[in-house]
């Protein structure tokens, strides 16, 4: 038996100049940031301060630049793609053979959704829950720790296969029998489906410990009709979390089966049954889709609400809508296969469901006006995104809807038209809503803005760009074309895929701004420099320092109020706020055993990829035992005196009383 | 100034769309209904959704900071009235496209045959790695990647795969339906003139999935029965052996077709795939895939 399974030197593609290439320059800048690191002496801060923090806004932070890492591998793919369809039209077959592109496709598609879009919603809850909650941190930080590193884990095994091996040629959803051995023997599957059943564990962890977080830790007196509007859509996206992953975790398990143990769920003989993969697929599916875009719903009602100076319009219609589209996400699924040949009424069924969810929605946007409306809009960076969310948004959700009505979707689906739908919706609300969060709350967690000028230049490039790239999809989609072709033989096509390559190159400079917008901003922070309150803020993250102290509170706010911040702000002018009374405060250890855990997850992921059986039983012996020496430790927590929260707290008033 | 915009390139390019073989130019009943529906949703949610985008702008302009003659209401933040409102309008409009959705899912349910009063012709597809075969089982022939129809005939398919999925499609005819090995689906199409049509797999299954084209050839009704009488004389014959050598995978075949049909072949395709199969026979072709 091979000492390294599957693993020999044909696994990494000498011959292939561009992964090559990009592997290089991948290596080259680990390599360099870490020695640039450990020569300026930063290793002992990096891992005391960040790498073993269980700190959720430290947390918050890495997800966020974790986020932003995969956002540029994903794009690559995405500019890679454009280019391709941009040059592979008659007789042409473009730079990409279709080994390369199907795995590029794959690639852009796990990595957007999974490691782009998940961490980024992810990193803003983790930052700002706890603070509007009032609270001084998750219900377990350092479960929230190892959540984290299980994410990059994932993170970090995608990445492997690009020079190791191959990625999987199946398309993000993976569906069998091709995802099966029978019709993908190699490793490309293996790392999509263990990158994802480790990241998926870290996302359930986060998603029980968000619940119990917003169920069980909220400031004296805030019951929960007078939680930021933020808070609620967060515990919907974690209650879907809860219940969806699962079915994720379930269907993944079953095809490792299929292909590891030679079970037969979803095989081509054996009586395996692949719709029923496609069915689970989307039970799960379809509420991540929630799970990506409720919490940019909240972001949009917090941003709106402070930019226009008004408590949000309709509250209780706002919560109502939320929780209404938590429960129907479930009910939509078969949505995504209309064409599977499913009966009139079980298409007819699932098609006006879909379409109920656009009630809730719909709602939604009209609140936002609402709240505009007879307020003072001041046209910051944030709002910015919001109102090129809000435009956007409804012309992607008119699509959805479209595309609702079986009929239409027996011609429109896998066509162009759905690729443009979906990016219309995951770019217009998740993407747009992460950046006005991102602008909204940096000054939050590092204490001065973002320079405006660079926002505002990467929000037009995002959404004109965002309209060249797209729009042109819709039409191809009408015109005929399908999804995922590595070349084609229509000419007619070709002048629409040429403009939607030269809008992605229009996103890039939305990008690249992004970039430069935060390395001007780092520099110039002095000039930059807030209080802990800029945006004129009414939840009670804005009451706190900013950057905030590791505790939060120095004493826990009492809450009487909806936007209890702004009010307590109105009444702090008429009257004089007694002085506070500080005890002292417990905050929980620093612990290692999150990233620990994460390097003996890589080790098992990339055993059983390659099936190196010693080594997958090493790294789960290492689990079982990080986890027992965890469990056995003495004291978790340390005492901040009293004296150290008193003299915090008074710079920070009197920082704001400035 | 964007919505503008938006509105004269949106119109160009349905037209532009229409033009080029899309499911905007349809050729049958079905893509013409088809057309229809999506027309008619689009009408519907339109009528709410520029006015929405309209008042947004506006909304937001209007009551900029610096605009003084915007009166400001700090406390304005519940109606009743303005709720109702909020709630009704996409409910309507729901409940509107939501009828277009339940009708038009029972009329045009792709296993619904098509009322005419000519009989349909029987076409058997079948999904393979990479490219399609069609068999006429009333005719006892069968054709890869080229489907010839009579038009003006309603055309009765039967489809499945031999292994990955794919989906069954030709824009300009009307409704694609998923392939699935060891599974039947239905659907029922139409070309009202006689033309040659793209089809296309609308379901991604693998290295040679961009060239699993095919094309329609509508010809009048005697030209097909010339077409049937010629097909006969000429070409191999589709028994179980050339079944199985036809299922290797390969990419691009130019078109041909067989003279003739094993009887049931179709039915032991469907009936087959869904047995254990030999695990040489399985290995072998994990093998040809990799070497391709």
């Amino acid at each position: 038996m091979n000492l390294l399974g599957k693993l020999d030197w044909s696994a990494i593609p000498f011959d292939q100049p561009i992964i090559m290439g990009a592997g290089a320059f991948m290596v080259l800048a680990i390599v360099g940031i870490l020695s640039w690191v450990t020569l300026k002496g930063y290793v002992p801060y990096l891992w005391r301060e960040w790498i073993t923090s269980v700190d959720h806004k430290r947390i918050g932070v890495m997800y966020f630049l974790l986020a932003l890492v995969m956002l540029l591998r994903g794009f690559s793919d995405a500019i890679m793609m454009r280019a391709q369809q941009a040059v592979a039209a008659g007789g042409a077959q473009g730079y990409l053979p279709p080994e390369h592109f199907d795995q590029v496709f794959s690639a852009h598609g796990t990595i957007m959704i999974f490691f782009v879009a998940m961490p980024f919603v992810i990193g803003l809850m983790n930052f700002v829950l706890p603070l509007q909650l009032g609270v001084r941190d998750v219900a377990f930080p350092t479960l929230n720790s190892v959540s984290f590193w299980l994410t990059a884990s994932g993170v970090l095994l995608i990445n492997i296969s690009l020079v190791v091996g191959e990625f999987a040629k199946t398309g993000w959803i993976a569906y069998p029998p091709l995802s099966e051995l029978q019709f993908s023997p190699g490793v490309g599957v293996d790392y999509y489906l263990w990158s994802l059943q480790i990241s998926g564990v870290g996302t359930l962890l986060t998603g029980i410990n968000f619940v119990t977080t917003i169920l069980k830790l909220r400031a004296p007196g805030m019951g929960y009709m007078r939680m930021p509007v933020f808070c609620w859509t967060s515990l919907a996206a974690n209650l879907l979390i809860v219940a969806a992953f699962p079915v994720l975790t379930a269907t993944l398990g079953m095809l490792l089966l299929d292909r590891y143990l030679g079970f037969h769920f979803f095989t081509v003989d054996g009586q395996g049954n692949a719709m029923m993969y496609v069915n689970l697929f989307w039970v799960w599916g379809h509420p991540e889709v929630y799970i990506l875009i409720l919490p940019p719903f909240g972001i949009f009602s917090e941003v709106v609400s402070t930019f226009s100076g008004k408590p949000l319009f309709g509250y209780r219609s706002m919560v109502a809508a939320t929780m209404a589209i938590c429960v129907l996400s479930f009910l939509v699924w078969l949505h995504h296969f209309f064409t599977m040949g499913a009966s009139a009424d079980v298409n007819g069924f699932f098609g006006i469901m879909t379409m109920i969810i656009a009630v809730p929605t719909g709602v939604k946007v009209f609140n936002w006006l609402f709240t505009m409306y007879g307020g003072r809009v001041r046209f910051e960076v944030p709002i910015l995104w919001s109102i090129g969310f809000m435009v956007t948004f409804v012309i992607g959700g008119m699509t959805g809807v479209l595309m609702a009505v079986p009929p239409a979707d027996f011609q429109l689906h896998n066509s162009l038209f759905l690729v443009a739908h979906f990016h219309n919706v995951i770019i217009g609300g998740v993407v747009f809503g992460v950046m006005a969060g991102y602008n909204y709350w940096f000054p939050k967690a590092f204490g001065f803005k973002l320079d405006e000028r660079w926002g505002r230049a990467s929000f037009w490039c995002w959404l004109i760009g965002f309209y060249v790239a797209f729009m042109p999809l819709y039409v191809l989609g009408l015109m005929g074309m399908t999804r995922r072709m590595q070349h084609y033989d229509n000419p007619a096509w070709q002048p629409w895929l040429v403009v939607a390559a030269i809008g992605t190159v229009i996103i890039l400079g939305g990008i690249v701004s992004q970039i430069v917008q935060l390395v001007v901003s780092i520099r110039h922070r002095d000039r930059l420099r807030v209080t802990g309150d800029p945006w004129n803020g009414r939840t009670l993250e804005w009451s706190t320092a900013s950057p905030p102290p590791a505790w939060n509170f120095a004493v826990l706010p009492q809450v009487a109020e909806r936007d209890n911040y702004w009010v307590t702000k109105q009444r702090a002018n008429a009257e004089q706020v007694p002085p506070l009374q500080y005890e002292p405060i417990e905050t929980p250890k620093n612990s290692p055993v999150g990233f620990v855990n994460a390097f003996f997850a890589v080790a098992i992921g990339f055993a059983l990829i390659w099936h190196i059986w010693w080594m997958a039983g090493l790294g789960l012996f290492g689990t079982f035992l990080t986890i027992l020496i965890f469990a056995f430790r003495d004291e978790d927590e340390t005492e901040v005196p009293e004296a150290q929260l008193a003299q915090f707290d008074r710079a920070h008033q009197s920082e704001v009383a400035i | 100034m964007r919505l503008r915009l938006l509105a004269t390139s949106l119109i160009s390019a349905l037209t532009l769309a229409g033009c080029s073989e899309g499911v905007l130019s349809p050729q049958g009943p079905i893509a013409s209904a088809e057309r229809q529906v999506l027309f008619n949703s689009l009408g519907i949610m339109l009528a709410i959704v520029i006015p929405t985008i309209l008042a947004t702008l506006g909304v937001a302009f209007w009551f900029r900071s610096s605009n003084r003659r915007a009166r400001y209401r700090p406390d304005f933040e519940y109606s009743g009235r303005l709720e109702l409102l909020v709630w009704s309008i996409p409910a309507m409009t729901v409940l509107l496209v939501g009828g277009v959705a339940w009708v038009g899912a029972h009329d045009l349910d792709p296993g619904k045959p098509i009322a005419s009063t000519i009989d349909p012709v029987r076409v058997q597809v079948v999904s393979l790695d990479w490219k399609w075969l069609f068999i006429y089982p009333d005719q006892g022939i069968a054709s890869v990647n080229r489907l010839t129809i009579p038009a003006g005939t309603p055309v009765s398919f039967e489809l499945t795969s031999s292994g990955v999925m794919n989906s069954f499609f030709v824009p300009q005819l009307g409704s694609q339906i998923y392939t699935m090995a060891g599974m039947m689906t239905r659907l029922h199409l139409q070309a009202d003139h006689p033309g040659t049509y793209r089809g296309l797999s609308a379901q991604y299954s693998g290295e040679g999935f961009a060239d699993m084209r095919f094309a329609v050839d509508a010809v009048p009704e005697a030209a097909f029965s010339q077409w049937v009488n010629a097909t006969r004389d000429a070409g191999p014959m589709l028994d179980a052996q050339a079944y199985d050598d036809l299922a290797k995978p390969s990419e691009a075949i130019a078109p041909f077709t067989y003279r003739g049909v094993a009887s049931d072949l179709f039915n032991q395709i469907v009936s087959l795939a869904a047995e254990p199969n030999d695990p040489a026979r399985l290995a072998d072709l994990a093998t040809q895939r990799t070497d391709k």
